[in-house]
């Protein structure tokens, strides 16, 4: 039971929290159906979260060989006291310390982080949301490139108002954003009286798992500044980066660019992806701009990480051995999923968008839709889905200009799932092919035969129905 | 800078009052028993420090738990990973039973409707957003939490009116303050969506009483609006009245499951009766679906740290510990509170009687140069900048009349109290009034202890002692 709509705000009745696409009903389908090796080798398996469970071996041990990290042991809770009173939204200094110091060395030390700027958030959820309210007052807008993080359309815009006006990017050129395309969405926005306030993009990319080069950096950083708007560089990912260009972070770019107006340029960090650790909620907003780092902390009181968090991960990331290691298992890791994934989907003629960092690739489907059409993308996503059990994100829930494009996660299972999934797209795609050659053969015999009997015919279209399919037939098993 | 929103150029932070100055000022010279005796003492933080002994013991005792085992296990991977907004079953199941505890279990809580939230801070903000367009306001009875004008208007442009309340009778709500209030809110063209009340009282450190409960619900009802009670001192309550929850009075009223009690909301949190503001563990409560489901989407940005959630959901599973715990809060809370009664006493100052927080509500009336906010004001930099004790103004919790203070005693040592006190009945001897009172000081207090014995009987008179109830 629910009391009169009318009592309540919008926001809690409307749905603009965008947990109504698709994006999440594929989530929906895992949780009542999860696959399990033992209990449900039948099930869906989640290749729509971008989680990296791959290196929770080397925290583990890093834990063991250090229980005073830990205020609640015995070798810490000498701690416990002081740690469970700290609420300050400064952030403990050894723990602010510490995350600009794994910045630094995620990004290879090419750039100093200063602790005072470290602010901390509920998550890189919290720390979007919080440069939005910083930055933009309801009504305004930020440009995005296109295709971008689903929930960014909850992040960005539900609570705060912003309008996100999407920059469109096309893979006639890998979805690279170009300065016609940002120029262009700019003054259509002007003209219809919409105000931009900044542009916002992750780098490296979710989804397309691509870090940006130094080219398109640079073309960035002049657009904002020749506009004179902010600039929120979401860089979540950036130690998932494992091959070339590497990754240049937009703190590397300042260091060079010093005609850009630092007060425009703002970071979002975070522990999730980098280190696999989303539920320690453990976001970042890094700004260059003074006004927004003591607005940013004032907001973060909604949304502070916890002291006992705090204080754990301040001990584990002043370890500067165990961090450089850390950080270069990362890589190399996420690289050894990312071939083994590619060259699978490669041996069955699927093809990604070439990536180099991310937990993710873009799958490239366009082959097997029906037309080049949403809807003949939503079909393919459904059979996926609820046939071949793997929960895969359609381009369309990423704002994506071009359909047929899906986002596959390939760092959030062990290689044995992941070798099962690879199975079931193979036997999907081997299929398909052959329903296409199928249905071409019959097409071309039928238009040969048009002069056979009432009785043929009703032969051919018994053999196009589902039921008398050879026993073999992948279809029939799954 | 109009590159910035109007969030940051403004001063809707509310950081600027002297609630928050006191804190800055105390930063710069903070009191240590060793290294700085002279140091300014913390009086302005309403922390609970007395019972870590009691959860470092637990803690002792439960490796399990400290260490992030699970039947000896490591379930580290797991937590690691979870970061499903519905939270943790086992620990919303914890709180719930441990809500029920401290309500005497004359209520049950459904963990399906309780909301996990970044501390009472973010359950406040998140409430709002939930009931609340821009512009909407919600009534509150001063005085009222500071942090308030932040968490409440700040980000989501709702509004607060204010409900005078005064000491002629205790600060209690009445009727009239209700109604002058929403007539006040029409005045201003505001459309009133609820009202929000903090129970027991932050800063008047008093529960509300049955009637005032009943009140609220009856002028909620009848208005078709919202009630958001703030129970987060629910546990702290150490008077010999027993804490009645706005929950008891939904089901004493017959009024469980019905269209009102959806419009009935509680904040909860662990960070005053655990003493863990560090954790940042809040949480909602609503009998409202379409909140529920709302109010868990909006936690994304500000869920419970996946650790923390494992170790509480075992500290307030153990119903051993948790009995205990509360016993042994409460015993500590009220020898401290009697403690600094006494000593302000001894300086000729009293407070409103209370019987729950951190706090007391502090009568400094007679020590004003004249009976203005101005006035008050300037006793607070004296007692903050010679006195060396960080202090909370009247005036920056709303309050109608100058003169009074917030004063904290759960937050230090015994000693460290002892020394406040002894800092402040230097001063109030030392001011032209103090050297009055000193000289007809027995007749003073003998008239300032009749005036305490009838405010309490006041209150007595209206809340609890009646034979029939518990």
């Amino acid at each position: 039971m629910s009391a009169d709509k009318n009592l309540l705000s919008k926001l809690a009745v409307g749905d603009k929290h965008g947990e109504d696409s698709p994006y999440f009903d594929g989530w929906k389908a895992y949780d009542n159906n999860p696959f399990h090796p033992d209990h449900n080798p039948q099930g869906v398996i989640q290749m729509g979260l971008a989680e990296n469970q791959l290196c929770s071996d080397l925290i583990k041990e890093w834990i063991k060989a250090n229980p005073q990290a830990s205020i609640c042991t015995a070798e810490g809770i000498d701690g416990f006291s002081d740690i469970a009173v700290f609420q300050d939204y400064h952030g403990l200094k050894q723990f602010r310390q510490a995350i600009a110091a794994f910045m630094e060395r995620a990004r290879g030390g090419r750039v100093k982080f200063e602790e005072e700027r470290v602010v901390m958030s509920g998550g890189a959820t919290g720390a979007n949301e919080t440069l939005m309210f910083c930055l933009a007052d309801r009504g305004d807008a930020f440009l995005v490139p296109t295709p971008y993080y689903a929930a960014f359309d909850r992040d960005l815009s539900w609570r705060t108002g912003v309008r996100l006006i999407p920059v469109e990017c096309n893979s006639s050129n890998n979805f690279q954003v170009t300065k016609q395309a940002l120029e262009s969405a700019y003054l259509n926005a002007q003209e219809t009286g919409i105000k931009i306030k900044g542009l916002i993009l992750a780098n490296p990319s979710n989804p397309l798992g691509t870090s940006l080069n130094k080219e398109t950096l640079q073309t960035l950083m002049d657009f904002i500044n020749d506009k004179q708007i902010h600039l929120v560089c979401d860089e979540i990912y950036a130690a998932t980066v494992f091959a070339e260009p590497g990754f240049i972070s937009v703190a590397e770019m300042i260091q060079e660019m010093d005609h850009v107006n630092r007060d425009l340029i703002h970071i979002v960090y975070s522990l999730s992806k980098d280190m696999g650790l989303p539920g320690f909620r453990v976001g970042v907003v890094y700004s260059y701009n003074d006004a927004v780092v003591t607005c940013a902390r004032r907001m973060s009181s909604f949304g502070l990480v916890s002291s006992q968090t705090q204080s754990f991960l301040a001990a584990m990331l002043s370890d500067k051995i165990f961090v450089d290691n850390f950080l270069k298992e990362v890589s190399k890791r996420v690289a050894k999923r990312h071939l083994v994934f590619t060259e699978g989907l490669k041996e069955m003629g699927v093809s990604c968008l070439a990536s180099n960092a991310g937990l993710f690739v873009l799958m490239d489907l366009r082959q097997m839709l029906r037309d080049q059409t949403f809807e003949s993308e939503m079909s393919l996503w459904r059979i996926i889905i609820n046939k071949v059990k793997i929960n895969i994100s359609p381009g369309s829930s990423f704002h994506c200009s071009e359909p047929g494009w899906f986002r596959v996660c390939f760092a959030n299972m062990d290689e044995d799932t992941l070798q099962i999934a690879l199975q079931r797209m193979k036997s999907f795609v081997v299929r398909d092919k052959e329903n296409k050659n199928c249905n071409n053969k019959k097409r071309k015999s039928f238009q040969e035969n048009l002069k056979l009997s009432f009785s043929s015919k009703m032969y051919d279209d018994h053999v196009r129905s589902p039921r008398l399919m050879s026993p073999h037939s992948p279809l029939v098993r799954t | 800078m109009k590159q910035l929103s109007t969030k940051v150029t403004s001063n809707g932070h509310g950081q600027d009052s002297s609630y928050f100055l006191g804190w800055e000022e105390y930063e710069k010279n903070p009191y240590d028993e060793i290294k700085n005796p002279n140091g300014m003492i913390q009086m302005g933080l309403a922390e609970n420090q007395l019972c870590f002994d009691l959860i470092e013991s637990w803690l002792a005792k439960n490796p399990d738990a400290a260490s992030l085992k699970r039947n000896g296990q490591s379930i580290f991977r797991e937590l690691a990973l979870f970061q499903d907004y519905h939270g943790m079953p086992e620990f919303k199941k914890a709180m719930a039973e441990f809500m029920e505890e401290i309500r005497g279990n004359r209520v049950t809580f459904d963990p399906k409707k309780i909301v996990l939230a970044a501390g009472s801070t973010s359950a406040n903000e998140t409430l709002m957003f939930c009931l609340a367009e821009p512009g909407d306001a919600f009534l509150l009875p001063t005085p009222y939490y500071p942090g308030f004008d932040r968490d409440l208007k700040w980000r989501t442009g709702a509004e607060i009116v204010p409900i005078h309340c005064s000491s002629s009778n205790g600060f209690q709500i009445t009727e009239a303050a209700l109604q002058q209030a929403y007539q006040q809110a029409h005045k201003l063209d505001l459309k009133v969506k609820g009202v929000l009340v903090t129970n027991p009282s932050n800063p008047l450190g008093t529960a509300l009483t049955r009637r005032e409960l009943n009140l609220l619900v009856d002028f909620i009802t009848s208005k078709n609006i919202h009630l958001i009670s703030d129970e987060i001192y629910s546990g702290t309550m150490f008077g010999f009245e027993q804490f009645i929850s706005v929950m008891d009075v939904l089901k004493d009223k017959k009024l469980e499951n019905t269209e009102v009690s959806k419009r009935v909301h509680v904040v909860y949190s662990l960070s005053k009766d655990l003493g863990l503001p560090g954790f940042r563990v809040g949480a909602i409560y609503s009998n409202d679906e379409m909140i529920v489901s709302a109010a868990t989407k909006m936690s994304s940005f500000g869920l419970v740290s996946s650790q923390t959630q494992y170790l509480l959901s075992a500290l307030l599973s153990d119903k051993k510990f948790t009995s205990q715990y509360l016993e042994e809060n409460q015993k500590r809370l009220k020898s401290r509170q009697k403690q600094l009664v006494s000593g302000l006493e001894s300086a000729g100052i009293t407070c409103l009687r209370s019987n729950a927080g951190l706090f007391c509500w502090v009568d400094m009336r007679h020590l004003l140069d004249t009976n203005t906010f101005e006035a008050e004001l300037d006793l607070w930099k004296k007692i903050v900048y010679n006195v060396k004790l960080n202090i909370s103004p009247g005036s920056s919790c709303h309050c109608t009349e100058p003169g009074w203070f917030r004063v904290c005693f759960a937050n230090m040592s015994e000693d460290t109290l002892d020394l406040a006190l002894k800092r402040l009945k230097t001063f109030v001897e030392s001011t032209d009034c103090g050297r009055m009172i000193s000289r007809s000081s027995h007749e003073r207090l003998k008239s300032l202890r009749k005036k305490t014995v009838s405010n309490w009987v006041f209150r007595v008179s209206w809340s609890d002692r009646v034979p029939d109830e518990r």
